[in-house]
C-alpha cells in the first residue's frame, strides 16, 4: 500500500507539468476556474473552439486519450498515468467535457466492435477533438428499461434503413458522428432483436432538437430519424447482438464518469470557512460541523474507491459494477448540499444571478442541475438495482415482460 | 502509487480467518454473550499462539513486526466474527500507548508480554457516563498513589495491567498501574453487548507510574493513541458491516413471501444496496487510513476520523438493517443478528462518540480542501 508516486510516476508527472505550463491556454484560466456546475466558462471564446483547440494541441504532443493505442491516436499509457495526467490538467481538464462521451464511450465501443479502416479513418479524429460523437441510445419509451427501445432498423440491400426517436442525446447538435442502438427485430424478446451502428450525423432525414431544461440549458436534444440510411458496414457486432455491444459502452460510461465525479464538498467547505452565522464563522456550528464531516466521509470515500478502482485496473482487472457507487452518491449529495448551502445563507440565496450570488452563483447551479445526474446514466433507482443483482447476487425483479416477443409486450397505451 | 494490500498480509489475514472459522462460531460468542464465560479464552489463546498479539511490536521487544497494515486486517477478521476477546484493549490500546509514551525500561518490561498474551493490557479512562473531558477526571495521582474509580473500562475485569487516566501534580497524565494490585476492586457490568467483558474499577492506594517522563499531557496522550486505535477499531467495525451486509442478503435470497424470494423485492434490494454503498465508502476510507497508521502520515489525524466517522456509519447501519431484513426472526434471541447490534453500538461508543470524531474531522481537516 502506497500513495506516492514511485519514481516512474513522478517522472511522468514532471514530464506532464512542464508541458502543461509552457502549453495550456493560460488566458481562459480565470474564466475556467469561475465554471459553475453544469456550465464551462470560456470567457469570450467560443466554448465548442476553445476545447477543440486544446484537444487539438494535447493531441498533437501525445497528450489526448493517453489510455488508446498510439495508431488511433492515443499514447499507450497505463491507467495511473492517465489519473496523473488528470490531476495535473486540473481546471484545463473542463475543456475536455465535450469529448467525455465520444473518447469514454463511443471510442471503446468503436474499438472493440468497428473494422479496421473505420478505426484508423475515425478515431484519431475523435482523439483530436476534430471529430466529436454522441451516444443515441435513450428514447422516450426506453429509458431506464433501455432495452424497451422502439427505433427500427430495416435492411434494405446493403443498407439499413432507420426510423424513430432518440432522446437526451448529450451534444448532438455538434455532433460529427453517432453510436446508434436500433430494433432489427421486433418479434424476439426485447434484448435479442438489437443492432448496433455508427453513423454520420450529417445523414439525410436527421432532426435534432434541443431540450431545454431545469436550469434554463439546453445540452440534451432529441434527434428523430426519417428514413435516414446507414451502410452495413457501420454495423457494430452481429445483427440481434446490439444489447451485448450496448454493454461495453455502457461498462465505460461507469469508468468515464465515475472517478472525477463533482459533490460539491470544497465549494461548502470554502464557504463556510468565512460565511457568517449567529456572529461566528459558520464552521465553528456544531451542527454545520456534524454535516461536514458526514460529507467529508462520503467524498473521501468515492475519492479513495475511485483510486481502488485504478489500482485494480492497472492490475489488469476490469472494473466491475461495484464502480456504481460513484454517481449514486455524488449526485443526491450534491443536490443535499446545494440545499444545505442555501439555506445557511438565507433568503438573499434565492437570487441566481452569477454577477451578484455568492461564488458566481455555484450553489445555485449545482442546486439546479443536480436534479438530472441522479437520472442521466441510470437512475438512483437503477443503480441500486445493479448493485443489488449483480454485486450482491440477489435475485432478479420479476418482470412482467420476460421472455415476450417485444411486439407482444404491455405498453399502457 | 498501489492501494491494496500486500500477499503477505493477506496471507496473515486469510491464517486469522481460519484460525477463527474453526475456533470463534457463535457458539463460543454465545458463551460469553450468556454469561457461561467472561471471554473466550480459547480463541484469544490461539490468537496470541500465532503471534498476532505482537503483530505491531518490534522484534526487540518481543513482537513478530509484521506492520500495521497486517494488524488492520486481522482487525477486520475479528470484527467479522464478534470475537470475544479483549484483543483491541491489550493490541490497539495499551501496546499503542506503551509504544508511543512509554520509557524503554517499560517498554522492555512490559511489551513482550503483550506480545506473547501472557499479560492483557486495557485502557480506563471513562469515570461517568459523559463525553471524556480534561475537567471531569477525578481519578488522583498523588505520591505514586492512585485513587477513584472508573465507571466502565473494556476488558477492564479481565486485564492484567491497565493504562490510567489520572490527575496528577502536573495536571491529567497517564499511568501504568498492575491491577491484580491490592486496593483494585473490579465489578464486571451489564452492557448492550455482553459479548465484550467491561468492568467497574476502583483504586484505593494503588501504586501507579507515570507512562513515559511527560507528565501532565494526558489528553493529548490520550489523542495520539485514539487517533491510532481508531483505525484498527474501524477495521473491526467494516469487518462487522461485511458480515452482517452478508447475513441479510443470504437470508433475502433464502427465504420466500407473496410466492418468491423476499430479496427480489427492491424496498429490500434497496435497503441493502444503501448497505453496500455505505460499507464499500468506509471500507475505502479505512485503507487510505491504513496506509496513513503504517507510514505515520502527517494525515493520520484526518485520515483516523474519517475512517473512524465512516465505520461507525456503515457498521450501524448494516447492523439495524440487518435485523430488518429479517423481519421478526432478526429480533429473536436464536438469530445471530443481535450479536453485530450490540456490537456496532458499543464500538460506536468506545473511543468516544460520533459527536467526538466528527469534530476530530473537522478540526483536522484542511480549509481549503
Amino acid at each position: 500500500m502506497d500513495f506516492n508516486d514511485t519514481a516512474a510516476e513522478a517522472s511522468f508527472r514532471t514530464e506532464a507539468r512542464d508541458w502543461i505550463q509552457a502549453n495550456a491556454p493560460k488566458h481562459l484560466f480565470a474564466a475556467l476556474s469561475s465554471s459553475t456546475f453544469g456550465g464551462m466558462n470560456t470567457g469570450d471564446e467560443d466554448p465548442l473552439q476553445a476545447a477543440k483547440k486544446w484537444q487539438k494541441k494535447k493531441a498533437e504532443a501525445g497528450w489526448a486519450c493517453l489510455l488508446w493505442p498510439k495508431e488511433y491516436g492515443g499514447r499507450a499509457a497505463n491507467p495511473i498515468q492517465s489519473v496523473i495526467w488528470n490531476q495535473e490538467e486540473g481546471v484545463y481538464g473542463k475543456l475536455g467535457g465535450m469529448f467525455i462521451i465520444g473518447q469514454g464511450m463511443c471510442g471503446p465501443t468503436m474499438m472493440a466492435f468497428a473494422g479496421e479502416d473505420h478505426k484508423r479513418r475515425l478515431l484519431p479524429k475523435l482523439a483530436s477533438g476534430e471529430e466529436v460523437w454522441c451516444q443515441l441510445f435513450s428514447e422516450p419509451h426506453g429509458g431506464s428499461d433501455l432495452a424497451g427501445l422502439r427505433t427500427r432498423a430495416e435492411k434494405e440491400g446493403d443498407e439499413w434503413v432507420i426510423n424513430g426517436q432518440k432522446i437526451w442525446t448529450s451534444g448532438a447538435q455538434y455532433s460529427d458522428y453517432g453510436i446508434l442502438i436500433t430494433r432489427t427485430d421486433p418479434t424476439v424478446a426485447k434484448h435479442k432483436g438489437l443492432t448496433m451502428f455508427f453513423l454520420d450525423m450529417r445523414s439525410p432525414g436527421i432532426e435534432i432538437r434541443p431540450i431545454k431544461q431545469v436550469n434554463g440549458q439546453s445540452g440534451f436534444n432529441e434527434v428523430y430519424f426519417d428514413n435516414v440510411r446507414i451502410p452495413d458496414s457501420q454495423r457494430l457486432g452481429a445483427v440481434g447482438d446490439g444489447w451485448r455491444v450496448s454493454l461495453t459502452t455502457l461498462m465505460n460510461e461507469r469508468l468515464a464518469i465515475g472517478g472525477s465525479i463533482a459533490t460539491g464538498f470544497p465549494e461548502l467547505n470554502s464557504l463556510v470557512q468565512s460565511l457568517p452565522i449567529s456572529r461566528d464563522k459558520a464552521v465553528n456550528d456544531a451542527g454545520v460541523r456534524s454535516r461536514l464531516a458526514d460529507w467529508y466521509c462520503k467524498a473521501s470515500g468515492l475519492r479513495n474507491t475511485a483510486a481502488r478502482a485504478i489500482s485494480a485496473l492497472s492490475r489488469g482487472e476490469t472494473p466491475g459494477p461495484e464502480n456504481s457507487i460513484g454517481k449514486l452518491v455524488a449526485g443526491g449529495m450534491m443536490q443535499d448540499i446545494a440545499k444545505y448551502a442555501m439555506d445557511l445563507q438565507g433568503f438573499g440565496s434565492v437570487v441566481n444571478d452569477p454577477a451578484i450570488a455568492e461564488g458566481n452563483a455555484r450553489f445555485q447551479a449545482m442546486l439546479l442541475r443536480s436534479p438530472a445526474v441522479r437520472i442521466e446514466g441510470g437512475t438512483d433507482q437503477i443503480l441500486r438495482n445493479i448493485i443489488a443483482e449483480r454485486v450482491l447476487g440477489l435475485p432478479d425483479d420479476m418482470r412482467a415482460d420476460k421472455g415476450l416477443p417485444f411486439n407482444r409486450i404491455p405498453t399502457g397505451n | 502509487m498501489n492501494f491494496d494490500f500486500s500477499e503477505d498480509e493477506k496471507l496473515v489475514r486469510d491464517q486469522t480467518a481460519r484460525l477463527l472459522a474453526d475456533e470463534c462460531d457463535s457458539k463460543v460468542v454465545r458463551e460469553v454473550l450468556e454469561g457461561r464465560a467472561v471471554y473466550a479464552e480459547g480463541v484469544w489463546k490461539g490468537l496470541c499462539d500465532m503471534g498476532l498479539a505482537g503483530t505491531a511490536i518490534p522484534e526487540a521487544y518481543g513482537g513478530v513486526d509484521a506492520g500495521y497494515l497486517a494488524l488492520c486486517l486481522i482487525a477486520q477478521v475479528l470484527g467479522s466474527k464478534v470475537a470475544p476477546t479483549p484483543f483491541s484493549s491489550s493490541v490497539y490500546l495499551a501496546t499503542e500507548a506503551l509504544l508511543l509514551f512509554g520509557t524503554e525500561a517499560q517498554k522492555q518490561s512490559l511489551l513482550p508480554k503483550l506480545a506473547s498474551g501472557a499479560l492483557i493490557g486495557a485502557l480506563a479512562t471513562t469515570e461517568d457516563p459523559t463525553e471524556l473531558d480534561a475537567q471531569n477526571i477525578k481519578c488522583t495521582v498523588r505520591g505514586g498513589k492512585l485513587n477513584g474509580h472508573k465507571f466502565a473500562v473494556a476488558d477492564g475485569g479481565i486485564a492484567d495491567c491497565a493504562v490510567v487516566l489520572a490527575r496528577g501534580d502536573a495536571g491529567p497524565g497517564l499511568y501504568l498501574v498492575d491491577l491484580q494490585a491490592a486496593g483494585v476492586s473490579r465489578t464486571n457490568l451489564d452492557t448492550v453487548d455482553p459479548t465484550r467483558n467491561t468492568a467497574r474499577i476502583d483504586f484505593a492506594d494503588v501504586s501507579a507510574e507515570l507512562l513515559g517522563t511527560d507528565a501532565g499531557h494526558g489528553m493529548q496522550q490520550l489523542d495520539g493513541i485514539h487517533d491510532r486505535a481508531a483505525v484498527l477499531f474501524a477495521f473491526e467495525q467494516i469487518g462487522g458491516a461485511q458480515a452482517a451486509l452478508d447475513m441479510a442478503v443470504a437470508y433475502a435470497r433464502q427465504r420466500f413471501a407473496f410466492g418468491r424470494p423476499i430479496g427480489s423485492f427492491q424496498g429490500l434490494k434497496h435497503m441493502m444496496a444503501d448497505m453496500y454503498v455505505a460499507l464499500k465508502l468506509a471500507e475505502s476510507n479505512c485503507y487510505y487510513a491504513a496506509w496513513a497508521l503504517a507510514t505515520d502520515a502527517a494525515e493520520l489525524p484526518l485520515a483516523a476520523a474519517t475512517a473512524r466517522v465512516s465505520a461507525t456509519q456503515a457498521y450501524q447501519l448494516c447492523s439495524r438493517d440487518n435485523i430488518q431484513v429479517h423481519g421478526g426472526m432478526g429480533f429473536t434471541w436464536e438469530f445471530d443478528c443481535h450479536l453485530y447490534y450490540r456490537r456496532s453500538n458499543y464500538l460506536a461508543l468506545e473511543l468516544g462518540g460520533m459527536n467526538v470524531w466528527e469534530n476530530k474531522l473537522v478540526n483536522a481537516l484542511p480549509s481549503a480542501a
